[in-house]
Parts: C-alpha cells; sequence; structure tokens
C-alpha cells in the first residue's frame, strides 16, 4: 500500500480551479481568449461562505464591448484590492447563447 | 371532381409514386433512403415502392383510394442519386406530406417511414440514411426538458465540457457500495456519476436503496468540493408507470438528474418522460442500447443521425454520441455530423458528413453529445478538440481504474480536461501538442502523472465497420 498515495477533497471553484493559480501571463491570454470570442467580461465577487450561492455581488456592470486586455485586468485588481477576502471570478457573457461562455476564479478568498 | 373511375389490379407504383417533377414543400417531411434491391427490380420501381409502402399505398388498388384525394396524402419519391462508391445501392429521396403524421409524435413518424416498408419483398435491403423534419413539425414537440443553456445554468457549469464516469462494476454491487464508487468520483472532481444501461431495479440493489446511497453521496460531495454534482438515475423501468414513480423519487431526493434508455425503453415512454423532467425541472440523460441494431449495417436499419433527431424531438438533455477516439465504433466525420445534429439551431445538408437536407430546429434547445466508451486522459486532448466546450466526456474504468482509485482517477481526469481547455483557450492545437500538456499539467499532479503511466500504451485501432459513403470500398 505503500506506493498508493491519499486524496484529500478540498474546496473548488469550477473552471480552472483544478490547475495551479494562474500566473499574470496566463491570466491575460484567458482574458484574451475570452474577447476574442465576442464575449462581454464581467467581473462577480462574493464572500467565501456564500460561494455555492448562484448569485454573486456584481462588480459595477458587465464591460459590454471591452476589448482590452488591460482594462478588464485592472478591473479584476480593483475588485480584489477592494474586497481582499472575497472570491474573484471573471465571466464571458455569451449574448447569442444567452448564457455564460466561460466562468473562473482569478482570486480565491479566504 | 369525379374524374377517376374504379380499376381493380394490380398497378406499378411509379405510376403513382415516383414523381421526379415534384418540388418538395417547406412543410414535407423529407427522407433519404439507401435502397437495395432485388435483381431485376429498377430504380424508380423500388423508390416509388418504398414512398408507397412507407406511406398510402398498398400492393393492389382498392375501391376506397377514391373516397379521399390520395395525391394529396401519397408519399413522392422525388430523387434518385449514386452511392459513392456502392454500385448494389442508390439514394432515393421520398417527400411526405405533413398531414400524414399526427402532432407532437415521433411514435407516429417512424411508424410510417421505417414500418412495413423494412420487410418488403422488392428490396434487399433498405436503410434510413437521414429525415428532414420541417420546422412545422418540430414546434409540436416538446424537445429537450431544458437544453444546453439551461442545464449549464442549472450546474453553474461554463467553459469547458463536463466529465463524467459510468460506475462499474455494471451488476452486483450492493447499495451502499454503489454509493461509495459515486462519492468518491465527485469528491475527486467529476461532475456527474452514471448508472449503467442495465442497472435498473435487480435482487442485488433495488433502485430505491441505490437512489437514497447515491443522494447521499451526492450532497456528501457536494459540501465538500462546493460544486455542483449529479448522478444518472437511472429510471428506465419494466413499465411506464414504474419509470415515473422513480423519477418522482428522485425529485424528492433533490436529484439534478435522471436517465433513460430511449430505443429499448419506447419513444412513447421517453416523450412521456422528458415532459415530466421539463414539467419537475429535473435533467434527462437519455441512453442509447440497441442503437448498433439499427445503426451499424451500411446498408440496412436506420442511421445514428436520424436516432439523434428523433431523440431531439422525444427529449433528453444529454445523447451517447460515441466519442471517435475510443473502444466503440464511430466514423470522425459521421460522428462530427450527428453532433451538430444535438447542439446547433441550423444544419446545412454536407454530404461529407453524411447530412442529407438542411435541418433548421428553430428554438428547440440542443442536446449535450456525450461522449463515453473506452477512453481516458491520453484521450483528452483529442476529445476536446473534436467534442468542444458543449459535452459531456464520460469515463469509465479511465476513472475507476486509477491505481489509487476513484477520487485520484477523477482528479486525474479533470486536471487534464482543465488543462486541455486552457491550452486550447491560449491558442495551442490540442491534437498535436497533447503529449506535452498533459505532461506538463502532470507536473503538479501526482493523480495526472500515475493515470498517464498506467494507460499510456492503450490504444483502439480497429477499423470502422460503417464507414460514411465517399470512402466505401
Amino acid at each position: 500500500m505503500a506506493e498508493i498515495q491519499d486524496y484529500i477533497s478540498t474546496p473548488k471553484y469550477e473552471t480552472f480551479s483544478y490547475l495551479p493559480p494562474m500566473s499574470p501571463e496566463e491570466l491575460r491570454r484567458q482574458i484574451a481568449y475570452l474577447i476574442n470570442q465576442g464575449w462581454n467580461p464581467g467581473i462577480e465577487h462574493v464572500e467565501p461562505a456564500r460561494a455555492s450561492a448562484y448569485f454573486w455581488y456584481m462588480w459595477k456592470l458587465p464591460m459590454f464591448g471591452e476589448q482590452s486586455v488591460d482594462v478588464v485586468l485592472s478591473e479584476l485588481e480593483a475588485c480584489h484590492r477592494a474586497h481582499p477576502n472575497h472570491h474573484v471570478r471573471l465571466i464571458g457573457y455569451d449574448n447569442y447563447s444567452q448564457s455564460q461562455g466561460t466562468a473562473f476564479v482569478v482570486f480565491r478568498g479566504r | 371532381m369525379a374524374a377517376k373511375k374504379y380499376e381493380a389490379g394490380v398497378k406499378e407504383y411509379r405510376q403513382t409514386y415516383w414523381m421526379p417533377e415534384y418540388a418538395p414543400l417547406d412543410s414535407d417531411i423529407l427522407a433519404c433512403f439507401k435502397i437495395t434491391p432485388q435483381a431485376g427490380v429498377d430504380r424508380e420501381e423500388a423508390a416509388a415502392a418504398v414512398a408507397a409502402e412507407s406511406s398510402t399505398g398498398t400492393w393492389t388498388t382498392v375501391w376506397t383510394d377514391l373516397l379521399t384525394d390520395l395525391d394529396y396524402y401519397k408519399g413522392r419519391a422525388y430523387r434518385i442519386e449514386d452511392v459513392p462508391g456502392d454500385d448494389t445501392c442508390f439514394y432515393a429521396f421520398v417527400a411526405y406530406p405533413i398531414d400524414l403524421f399526427e402532432e407532437g409524435s415521433v411514435v407516429n413518424v417512424f411508424t410510417s417511414l421505417v414500418g412495413n416498408v423494412f420487410g418488403f419483398k422488392a428490396i434487399r435491403a433498405l436503410r434510413l440514411e437521414d429525415v428532414r423534419f420541417p420546422l412545422h413539425y418540430v414546434k409540436t414537440c416538446g424537445g429537450p426538458p431544458h437544453g444546453i443553456q439551461v442545464e449549464r445554468d442549472k450546474l453553474n457549469k461554463y467553459g469547458r465540457p463536463m466529465l463524467g464516469c459510468t460506475i462499474k462494476p455494471k451488476l452486483g454491487l450492493s447499495a451502499k457500495n454503489y454509493g461509495r464508487a459515486v462519492y468518491e468520483c465527485l469528491r475527486g472532481g467529476l461532475d456527474f456519476t452514471k448508472d449503467d444501461e442495465n442497472v435498473n431495479s435487480q435482487p442485488f440493489m433495488r433502485w430505491r436503496d441505490r437512489f437514497l446511497f447515491v443522494a447521499d453521496a451526492i450532497h456528501t460531495a457536494e459540501a465538500e468540493t462546493g460544486e455542483r454534482k449529479g448522478h444518472y438515475l437511472n429510471v428506465t423501468a419494466p413499465t411506464a408507470e414504474d419509470m415515473l414513480e422513480r423519477a418522482e423519487f428522485a425529485k424528492e431526493l433533490d436529484m439534478p438528474i435522471v436517465m433513460h434508455d430511449f430505443l429499448t425503453g419506447g419513444f412513447t415512454a421517453n416523450t412521456s418522460l422528458a415532459n415530466w423532467c421539463r414539467k419537475n425541472g429535473v435533467l434527462l440523460h437519455i441512453h442509447r442500447a440497441m442503437h448498433a441494431v439499427l445503426d451499424r449495417n451500411p446498408h440496412h436499419g436506420i442511421h445514428f443521425r436520424v436516432l439523434t433527431k428523433a431523440l431531439r424531438l422525444s427529449g433528453g438533455d444529454h445523447l451517447h454520441s460515441g466519442t471517435v477516439v475510443g473502444k466503440l465504433e464511430g466514423d470522425r466525420n459521421a460522428t462530427l455530423g450527428w453532433i451538430d445534429l444535438m447542439r446547433e439551431s441550423f444544419i446545412p445538408e454536407d454530404r461529407s458528413r453524411g447530412i442529407m437536407f438542411d435541418q433548421d430546429w428553430g428554438s428547440m434547445p440542443g442536446v449535450f453529445p456525450v461522449a463515453s466508451g473506452g477512453i481516458h486522459v491520453w484521450h483528452m486532448p483529442a476529445l476536446v478538440s473534436i467534442f468542444g466546450d458543449d459535452s459531456v466526456l464520460q469515463f469509465g474504468g479511465g476513472t475507476l481504474g486509477h491505481p489509487w482509485g476513484n477520487a485520484a482517477g477523477a482528479a486525474a481526469n479533470r486536471v487534464a480536461l482543465e488543462a486541455c481547455v486552457k491550452a486550447r483557450n491560449e491558442g495551442r492545437e490540442l491534437e498535436r501538442e497533447g503529449k506535452e500538456i498533459l505532461t506538463n499539467a502532470a507536473k503538479d499532479s501526482p493523480e495526472l502523472k500515475i493515470a498517464m503511466e498506467t494507460w499510456k500504451e492503450i490504444k483502439f485501432e480497429f477499423d470502422t465497420v460503417d464507414k460514411l459513403d465517399v470512402v466505401n470500398r
């Protein structure tokens, strides 16, 4: 049995939460993908205890038509600075499918 | 206007049912049959016979024919085409007026189109290759209870395929041990687990016991991981009443999804269950046992793209599609064709994918294709590339066979998936760089590293029996 490792469950946050946190450069590439898909970036945040709720707090409004990776990144960081203990996630709203093309947690709260 | 006189006797079918000048109406149901006629039967007569026998005709004239407007109700063979690379058969296109069929009844359509005609003596073999359902008819059907977008919203899963695992061994586990296997998979990172299709309510594990332990497993795994989970509780049952009783109990337990076998269970039961699921907010996973009996022979039966359309009309939120890369049969282009038929709103005619007609689904929701059968982490780059985000990648041995158990196997699957999605989004070519992407991800995941070592050499390289006609021979 010595070669078998125990598996310990930990809280997860859906897409990309089984990978190590992204470096700033990796994050930029995911934001660029979201924009290139024609999706509208949006930011949400929440206290970790309330993370399982469908609706998190909206950070301002979705950034309709935003094409700048830098702007999206700076809003993510601004949200994180304002709510350092909250989860912060980035959403790509797909208005054609009327759903979210993607959503993933960028900053994990405490 | 009483212009016709009654004459008893046998007429050639072509006199009535072969109409090459006919321009199909937008509201017609169109069918493409691949006909292998008996020796000596010419193409027009065989095509006309198929049109007749699948609509209004019988082998002889009857006086009651003259009490109706047969010219309005008859099916019309309107085109014949060669099958590329196969001289033994040909394609016949038949148009059926919409009023031949009861509204919202997949059952009625198929009782006509694949009824007696398939045993007809003048043809040696017959295959229904494709059916065009006009939007007029689509609008009379309920379709998927929820569809892709609603399922994503309910389960809070975006930007990636979902992951599932079919619990093994297929038969023989007790309910509590079964619940253990489910719990381990879900806490490790899968979104779904699945009852095997032949798990119904056998003596070793009655359905109610299974549902209770599985519900506990799901609720526990959700609490631990903070993610939403589901298990396809198979409600396929000996009677429709039993089926609905099981579905009701799943709902009482707050289970998000149930499962049905649409071919062995039958279209009537399936449509009833889909309606129940829509009304009760429960997702519906559809398995396809018996499909290969119908769809594998290239000259006889019903092509899977037709069964796919039947299911989208009857209703289901998931449907097994084959994997292209795993242990089960499935030509790549043909598979791409029918997964489009599951998910898209409008699918244009595309002979390179075997699609013979434009198909317009209007606003009918889409169905998640489920890639299941003999797949493991090494297949992940190809699966993400072939299926894209709107799919369920369904493992079995590829999770449960991990040397460290189900939870580690599930984590390996999930890490591999997310690494592939991340790489794809970065613009990398998954099928070419797959090995490098997985190897890199395994640096942070001992579970993935062991999985890659365990399954490295497994490949499935048998030739496909049912190839698309463009490559036959």
